[in-house]
This record gives structure tokens, sequence and C-alpha cells, in this order.
């Protein structure tokens, strides 16, 4: 080969540049992984002050710790059908893995000191397609940015001297975060339910629905119980598992059910702010009942090993533009993997 | 074998598409796992399919790469040097392929619907398991970061082969032709 030969010059630039380029795609590559800008809100640092604010149990979930796993199915009447194309509306049977949980980290929480619940589905479509979703027992989430439910995990924080949360800072937290005051109005009046059975679960977050024809429905849903309302008693604040018990007790009675209730976005209702509640006058679609046989304890039950990760969805059902959604996602799947790493190797 | 001095044109077509293929679903993935921003999903949604297409893609690749001749290295690397490139290609081979198996079982084993967009469903390749996803998860990532420096370290063999060594090695994949030989 009749290559000329190269001076030194020439050496040293070259050799030069073949160092370069790797390392310019290597601090990229560091930069995507979010190394180089550790100010940056990752679902690691939501991870981190989950477990500051509900305390490290292995094993467990990061947030809804404590709960139950729920087997059962969903008999939809095909209403929604006008909405979304999703092969769960359509008239028939869809079974159905799901959690009832408190909210919080920490898994021996006595049920009685936590007012918000939780209920999270796994539906299983024939195709082999799912729709999880998790929902809440509130009319709306106390923020509407990622950002705000970091901080109020801050904010929240018991202080070191008094065990309690510090007013000042909670305080300073509403200044930055004023959309949080209906939710506060909200929990200020809320009289918890003495079940599960009789809770009301909300999406809080809007989903589009997409129909046949390809256009999107905003949408938001809620489970609505047959069962009836009944306020927490004495009893219950004494016994730091009466959801459970309670929970039991009626599925030796029978099944129990639940109406899934959509409602559809008006053009003025925001799909990206979970933190405001839609008005009452929404047009509402009941979609068919949930109905729930039986309950196993988590560690057993198949709900262990699901993350209910809100943007798991179906041809038909896709994410809105809501920020928290991603926030979820990313978050839940963290939550997700260390658990399972934790409970494997706990055995 | 047939003497020849570029890989056959096929082969280089999904060198380069693999290689962009690759990156491109290296920085998805660390960036997915850590960002909360609205890229998390639509960085998911593009992970699953592109994994498939990379598995696919590698599969073609190694049935081009037995049947189609290929150029030898050059004699004036040493067999130590000879060794460490035949090694490391085999890594990479082995890599590219176990990669998207690792991320197909893993989320079989956690039961995730394994969806390639609109109604397309992969079926799982394993059963639903915590401790095989507890095994999986973590090794995806770790494959992926030995891969991650696998390739810059390629990257920069084949920057000195096409720079400073000059010795016809780079050019097998570019497909250029010598400058004393162009008309």
């Amino acid at each position: 080969m009749n290559k000329p030969s190269l001076s030194t010059g020439q050496t040293l630039i070259r050799l030069a540049a073949i160092a370069v380029v790797p390392l310019i795609v290597i601090a990229l590559f560091l930069w995507a992984g979010g190394w180089l800008t550790p100010d940056k809100l990752t679902s690691d640092k939501l991870i981190t002050v989950l477990q500051k604010s509900g305390g490290e149990h292995p094993g467990y979930r990061r947030n809804h710790a404590k709960g139950v796993c729920i087997n059962g199915s969903f008999a939809a009447n095909g209403k929604a059908s006008v909405l979304s194309r999703a092969g769960l509306f359509a008239p028939g049977e869809t079974p159905v893995i799901g959690r009832f949980a408190i909210a919080g980290g920490n898994p021996n929480a006595p049920d009685y000191a936590v007012p918000v619940r939780s209920m999270a589905l796994a539906f299983y479509q024939k195709d082999g397609q799912q729709w999880r979703t998790g929902m809440n027992a509130m009319p709306m989430f106390p923020v509407k940015s990622v950002e705000g439910f970091y901080d109020l995990q801050i904010a929240t924080l018991p202080d070191a001297k008094t065990g309690k949360p510090d007013p000042a800072k909670i305080q300073a937290f509403v200044q930055k975060h004023p959309e949080i005051k209906p939710f506060f109005g909200w929990a200020q009046q809320y009289v918890p339910s003495s079940s599960w059975a009789s809770d009301r679960f909300n999406s809080l977050n809007a989903f589009n629905f997409v129909d046949q024809a390809g256009t999107r429905h905003v949408v938001r849903w809620s489970m609505v119980p047959h069962s009836e309302y009944q306020p927490i008693n004495a009893a219950d604040k004494n016994d730091s598992n009466f959801l459970q018990s309670d929970l039991q007790q009626r599925l030796a009675k029978g099944a129990l059910q639940w109406d899934l209730i959509i409602t559809v976005a008006d053009a003025q209702d925001s799909s990206s702010d979970a933190s405001i509640a839609w008005p009452a006058d929404r047009q509402t679609i009941n979609a068919g009942t949930l109905t729930i046989n039986q309950t196993t304890p988590q560690q057993q039950g198949a709900c262990n090993d699901i993350n209910y990760d809100p943007l798991i969805l179906p041809e038909g059902i896709t994410a809105s533009d809501d920020p928290i959604l991603n926030a979820r996602s990313s978050a839940y799947a963290k939550s997700y993997n260390a658990r399972t790493r934790e409970q494997a190797g706990a055995h | 074998m047939k003497h020849t001095e570029t890989f056959h044109p096929a082969l280089r077509a999904i060198h380069w598409l693999m290689a962009a293929a690759i990156m491109t679903m290296l920085f998805i993935g660390v960036a997915m796992v850590a960002t909360v921003s609205s890229l998390h999903s639509l960085l998911v949604a593009i992970h699953k399919p592109l994994g498939l297409m990379i598995l696919l893609l590698v599969v073609v690749r190694l049935w081009l790469r037995f049947t189609t001749a290929k150029p030898a290295l050059p004699e004036t690397l040493s067999n130590g040097q000879k060794a460490l490139a035949h090694l490391s290609h085999w890594a990479l081979y082995a890599m590219m392929l176990a990669q998207p198996l690792i991320g197909w079982a893993m989320l079989s084993a956690a039961g995730y619907p394994i969806s390639l967009g609109g109604s397309l469903v992969l079926p799982p390749i394993t059963p639903i398991s915590n401790d095989l996803y507890a095994w999986l998860r973590p090794l995806h990532t770790w494959v992926a970061l030995a891969l991650f420096i696998t390739v810059m370290l390629h990257l920069a063999a084949a920057l000195f082969h096409a720079l400073i060594l000059r010795d016809g090695v780079f050019r097998s994949m570019t497909g250029r032709r010598k400058r004393s030989e162009a008309p």
C-alpha cells in the first residue's frame, strides 16, 4: 500500500480526533441519562423523597405500600364503545387483577391514619393487550405538576426536632403551588368511609379515548360503588387493619360491585391539570360493572408482581397531556425494579 | 472463499443501519428510565419496536456474515491484535442478539404486554416471575452499558484504522475504493 507517511503533528491531531469523537458521544450519553444534570428532577429523586417520607421498607411499593390483592371481572355493557375502540368496552367480560391500598410508603401504617385510599386494576383483554389504572378516593390531585408533587413531599417531611411537618414550609409551599388550596379544602371536611367497598375511586388524571373513527375524546373515569357509604366509626379507629377485615367479611357474604363511570370533558376543561375537578354537570357514560369476588394478602397475591403503571393502555386509550402521567409511569417503574430486587434477594 | 477487500453491500448497509439503531436505542434507554418529562412515554413507545427491529436485523446480519465473502484482516496486524479484533466482534454480535431477547424476556417476566404500537402485541417468552424479573432487569442495564463501552472501543479502533494505520480495515466497511484505484 502506497500511503504517504504522517508528520508528527498530523499524527497527534489524528490521535486527538480518535479520542475526542468517542468522548463526545460518552458525554452526550451521560447527559441523556441525567448524570450531568444533578439538579434536574428524575424518577430516582421522586423515589428517594417518597422513601424519606414513608421510611425505608424493602420489598414494598414506595407509595401505597399497604394493601391487599383482589380478583374479579369487568362486565362491559357496550355503551363506552362510542368513545373508545378498546376491546374491553365492547359488550362482554374481561378478567381483572387488582389491589386496594392506602396512600403512603409505610406498609405498617394503621388504616385509620391514612384518609386517602386507592384501587388499582389490570384488565386483561383476550388479544394480549392490557389496561392498567391506579385510582384514588379523592376528587382531585393535590398539585398540577411533577415539581409540585416533589415539592409537596419535601414540604411535608417531618421536622427533625418536632417529628411533625414544619408549618412554615407548608405555608411556603402553598405560596408556590396555590393550586393545592381546593385539595386542602376537601381534605379538611372529608370523613373517610368505613370500607374500601363504599369508596369511590377516581382516575384524577385525564386520558384520551379514541373511537372507531380515530377521534379523540378527553375523559376521566371513576369506579362508583354499589355499597352504601358509612363513615369511619370508633371501633375502626382502634383496629389498625379494619379495612382488610371489613373486606374479608363483606366478600364472605358476596361479591362487591362498582360501576365504571366515564366523564367526558367540555371544551373548557383542562386535560393537563389534575388539581381541578371538572364540574358535576359533565356528560357521563356508565361503561359497565366491576365485580370483585376474592381477596388475598398482597404478599401471596398476583397483584404483588404487578406494576400498576397508568400508561399501560390498550389500543383505544391514550395518555393525555397531563405531565403527572409520565412521572407516575417513570417513578412506578423505578419502585417496581427496586422492590422486585429486594423481594428476590429476601428469599 | 473468494478474495474481497470490502464487505458485501447488504452487510455494509445493515452495519450502518444497526449502528444508528443501536446508538439511538442506548440513548433512549438511559433517557427514558431517568426522565419524568413528557418524553418518557414517547421513548418507551419507540424502545420496544426498535428493539425488535434490531433483533431481526442482527439475525439477517449473522446469516449474511456466514454466507458472504469477508475481507481478511491485514497482515500488518499482529496475531494478538487480530485475536482482539475477532473477540470484540463476537462480543458485539452476542450482545446485539442477547439484549433485545433479555428485554423481551424481562417484560414477559413482569407480565407487561409487549406492545409494539396499535394492537400489535408480542407473546410472552417467559412465565410471569418476580425472581426472574429481578434478575433480568439489572442484566438489561449491565448489558446495555457493556454494549455502549464496546461500541465506543469499536468506534475508536475504527478511527485508528482509518486515520493512523490506513490499512483498508475502515474502508472494508465504508466500501470506498482506494484512492490509487480511482480513475
